[in-house]
């Protein structure tokens, strides 16, 4: 019990330290990033009077460790700022936000197991045969596809020439869950296949590796047949690098969509990143980073706790 | 957290089956969707800066007294008609009776009063100063508002066409940022940020009722995005095509039929006129005749757009095309260059990171070498850098900006403006202008594009163009973006 509790503070402390040395070096690099916020905001027709009373207001004329700590402080209690542009709260539109990229990185993961798995078995099981060495071979090309190319050549086919999903925007599930789901088709499609791509590679070698296993022969010795044998006693013990590299790939998810977001106009965080950098909306930019790191964070936390789960004996071990 | 799944595994499986299945609906017929580039921050044009809000709530959701037609000239909105002392200071508007905001509330002259004294005490936005010249507002009957200016200005008028005269209802500004109140055709419906605002007809609206009971303002930050929307039917109208190159596409199909008109966009080559070698005329001029400006419009865009010659667009009242007095010539260009001793130049092109200006700056940096002028461009980030360091910083020799705003030709009359053309006759020119009777505004505003041509005060590159693409049978699509609205109110179809 107290060497859980120890892993656990552990974890805690590491998760915490990172967090600050993210925060720290993002306000730096916001604070050197040329360009005057107030006169973003203000635009050409501002006057000098106006454009002080603007950085007052903002509170970007205190020195910046007032402005950083007033910032870590406001966080510590739920305080996420208030937009330089909008003056809006911020929280609240990061939830919105984070909500929408959460439903694009789930789609695409599920979009990259569904494929990959099934993909991945399939060439371990025939590898050396022409279908196993052609599976190889595709995932080996589509792992060096970006998403965002991936999205523009599906938007040419399914949107542009097929006319049969839209090209991009976003409809909230309860507003209408068909048109959520057509709007969600290809962005998770663009990330999700790409992602496929590459653990589809992982999977083909966990299951050659489980493949030449001893247990897995002992079961087949039984009478159970080769894919009755894989299924049983397989896939789960294949799962634990698969479910490694699934964690990894959930932060590269994260970035991808980013992008994927301004290709399909989609208002998630990844979008709201942007708009803020281009208007020197800083404390968006610091606030998005920071929860995009933590995100990042909590996933390799979950993926600790999902090894567990999968391999019983992981939990001796600890 | 199941539900999630649950909706999960659909995607997957909306993914796996074929395609096909399910044609992407097209809005039905009395919807129409329209797509913009940047989405409005939120809906407060009274605090947030910014063309994307009164471009989607000027004139549809909100009125003014008067507003600008598709030429620009101001005409009457909730104002029937008035009149204009004969000292230029006094305004008396008669107004539209029977008109009530979307919350019930009656416009009348109090509304006026409160609407316009409201800029002065609660606006935040720098465009507020257009209200300064406001002396009082007085209601002299329900129908009849009267104001009065501390001295005569032209320019009043025609910003109280802007969002600066946008009437409110003095309940209704509790929450302008999610909920716009106001007298005009549309009333808001759902403003889904980031993404789309949708507009339903005001039923309560004193004018005639509109084609569409609903319009949809979709916000797409990517150009090839906005322009994929409409060739997959996602959208039924882009309000301003980007890029020219990609008109193309949509002019070999027959789905599509493309509107050009004009803006009040000047993509000017400015100069630094206050600092060498650019405060030398003759330097000015020799750039000026060194620049091929059709060619560059062919190259840069697309051959459309106007060549202008000077800082005003033909819905300004004194429009004179002057685009011809500096033709193309190279030799004349080193001659000027000669004379002033300055035949080895090396000049800097300071540009946003922006298509026009780019594009614009490669043809110049060619043209310009052909006359012994060596341009070195350095691409800045917009707004930020650029508004920074050549802006406000004046850290420049040459730049190239599109100034979008309306009748900026008044700039010229700023010696502290960016451009640092100091020249006290055009300043008081541009006052005359302004207190003077119309004929003497159109007189002496001819007179300053004139003076800033002569004195090549900057290179006017070209007025860029308007380009709607629409689908076939669509309606009433404003040609010119002459202010600051996209009047969706003659929308219909055929």
């Amino acid at each position: 019990m107290g060497k859980v509790l120890m892993a656990l503070l552990r974890k805690a402390a590491v998760f915490l330290l990172t967090l600050a040395v993210a925060s720290l070096v993002v306000f730096a690099f916001m604070a050197v990033l040329p360009g005057d916020p107030a006169q973003v905001a203000l635009g050409v027709n501002a006057t000098p009077e106006l454009l002080a009373q603007t950085r007052h207001a903002f509170g970007i004329d205190r020195p910046l460790p007032v402005q950083y700590l007033d910032w870590i402080g406001g966080l510590f209690t739920g305080d996420f700022g208030r937009s330089y542009v909008t003056g809006d709260a911020i929280g609240p539109q990061l939830v919105d936000r984070f909500e929408v990229t959460l439903w694009l990185v789930g789609a695409a993961t599920v979009v990259a197991v569904l494929v990959a798995v099934p993909l991945g078995t399939l060439a371990a099981a025939k590898h050396r045969k022409a279908s196993g060495t052609v599976v190889s071979g595709l995932s080996q090309l589509g792992a060096a596809i970006p998403a965002f190319l991936a999205g523009i050549v599906l938007v040419e086919i399914f949107a542009v020439s097929l006319r049969i999903l839209p090209s991009g925007g976003w409809t909230p599930p309860d507003a209408d869950p068909v048109a959520f789901l057509k709007g969600l088709a290809l962005p998770a499609l663009s990330l999700g296949l790409v992602q496929a791509a590459v653990l589809t590679r992982y999977v083909r070698s966990a299951v050659l590796d489980i493949l030449r296993e001893d247990y897995l022969r002992t079961a087949r010795a039984k009478g159970l047949k080769p894919t009755q044998a894989l299924i049983r006693h397989g896939l789960r013990n294949a799962a634990v690098p698969v479910v490694t590299v699934l964690g990894l790939q959930l932060a590269t998810l994260l970035i991808g969509a980013v992008v994927v977001e301004r290709v399909f106009v989609i208002p998630g965080l990844g979008s709201m990143l942007l708009d803020a950098v281009g208007s020197r909306d800083l404390i968006v930019v610091q606030d998005v980073v920071l929860v995009l790191v933590a995100a990042v964070l909590v996933v390799n936390l979950l993926v600790d706790v999902l090894y567990t789960v999968i391999d019983p004996r992981l939990r001796r071990a600890r | 957290m199941v539900r999630a799944l649950l909706a999960l595994v659909l995607v997957a499986a909306l993914a796996g089956c074929s395609a096909g299945s399910t044609a992407y609906s097209s809005p039905s017929a009395d919807s129409i969707t329209i797509g913009f580039t940047a989405p409005p921050a939120n809906l407060d044009f009274t605090r947030t800066d910014g063309a994307a809000i009164p471009q989607a709530l000027l004139d549809n959701v909100y009125q003014g007294l008067v507003r600008l037609d598709a030429n620009g000239a101001v005409v009457p909105q909730l104002a029937t008609s008035w009149t204009v002392s004969p000292d230029r200071r006094t305004y008396d508007f008669q107004l539209r009776p029977g008109v009530t905001f979307t919350d019930g509330e009656p416009f009348t002259a109090d509304t006026v009063k409160f609407s316009i004294d409201r800029v002065r005490t609660d606006w935040t936005i720098s465009l507020k100063s257009a209200m300064d010249v406001v002396d009082h507002v007085e209601a002299v009957s329900p129908t009849h508002a009267r104001v009065v200016l501390r001295q005569p200005s032209n320019g009043w008028l025609f910003t109280m066409a802007s969002r600066v005269g946008a009437m409110f209802a003095p309940n209704g500004v509790g929450n302008l940022a999610t909920t716009p109140i106001g007298t005009g055709p549309y009333r808001l419906d759902r403003f889904n940020r980031g993404d789309s605002l949708v507009l339903t007809a005001n039923p309560g609206y004193w004018g005639p009722k509109p084609a569409f009971a609903r319009v949809v303002l979709k916000y797409f930050q990517d150009p090839t995005a906005l322009n994929n929307a409409l060739l997959s039917n996602g959208i039924d109208v882009i309000s301003s095509v980007q890029a020219p190159d990609s008109l193309a596409q949509f002019a070999s199909d027959e789905r599509f039929t493309t509107i050009q008109g004009t803006t009040t966009a000047e993509v000017v080559l400015s100069f630094n006129d206050a600092k060498a070698p650019l405060n030398d005329k003759r330097v000015r001029q020799a750039l000026t005749y060194g620049i091929d400006r059709r060619a560059l419009l062919d190259t840069a865009w697309a051959g459309k757009g106007l060549l202008i010659g000077s800082m005003v667009p033909p819905s300004d009242p004194w429009y004179e095309d002057l685009s011809t007095v500096y033709p193309y010539d190279p030799a004349k260009a080193r001659q000027l260059l000669a004379d002033a001793g300055q035949q080895h130049l090396t000049l800097r092109l300071r540009i946003p990171n922006l298509p026009y200006a780019v594009d614009s700056a490669q043809v110049i940096r060619s043209q310009l070498a052909a006359i012994g002028v060596t341009v070195a461009i350095e691409e800045l980030d917009f707004p930020a850098v650029w508004l920074k360091q050549v802006f406000t910083g004046h850290d420049f020799d040459m730049s190239i900006v599109a100034h979008v705003e309306a009748r900026d030709i008044v700039t010229f009359g700023n010696p502290k403006y960016y451009w640092g053309y100091d020249n006290p006759a055009v300043t008081q020119l541009l006052a005359d202008a302004d207190t003077g009777t119309p004929e003497q505004q159109i007189a002496d505003m001819k007179q300053v594009a004139r003076t800033i041509n002569a004195d090549a005060a900057a290179d006017w590159l070209f007025l860029l163009p308007n380009l709607i693409v629409a689908k076939r049978g669509i309606t009433g699509i404003p040609p010119n973006q002459v202010g600051e609205s996209f009047d969706l109110s003659a929308l219909g179809k055929s």
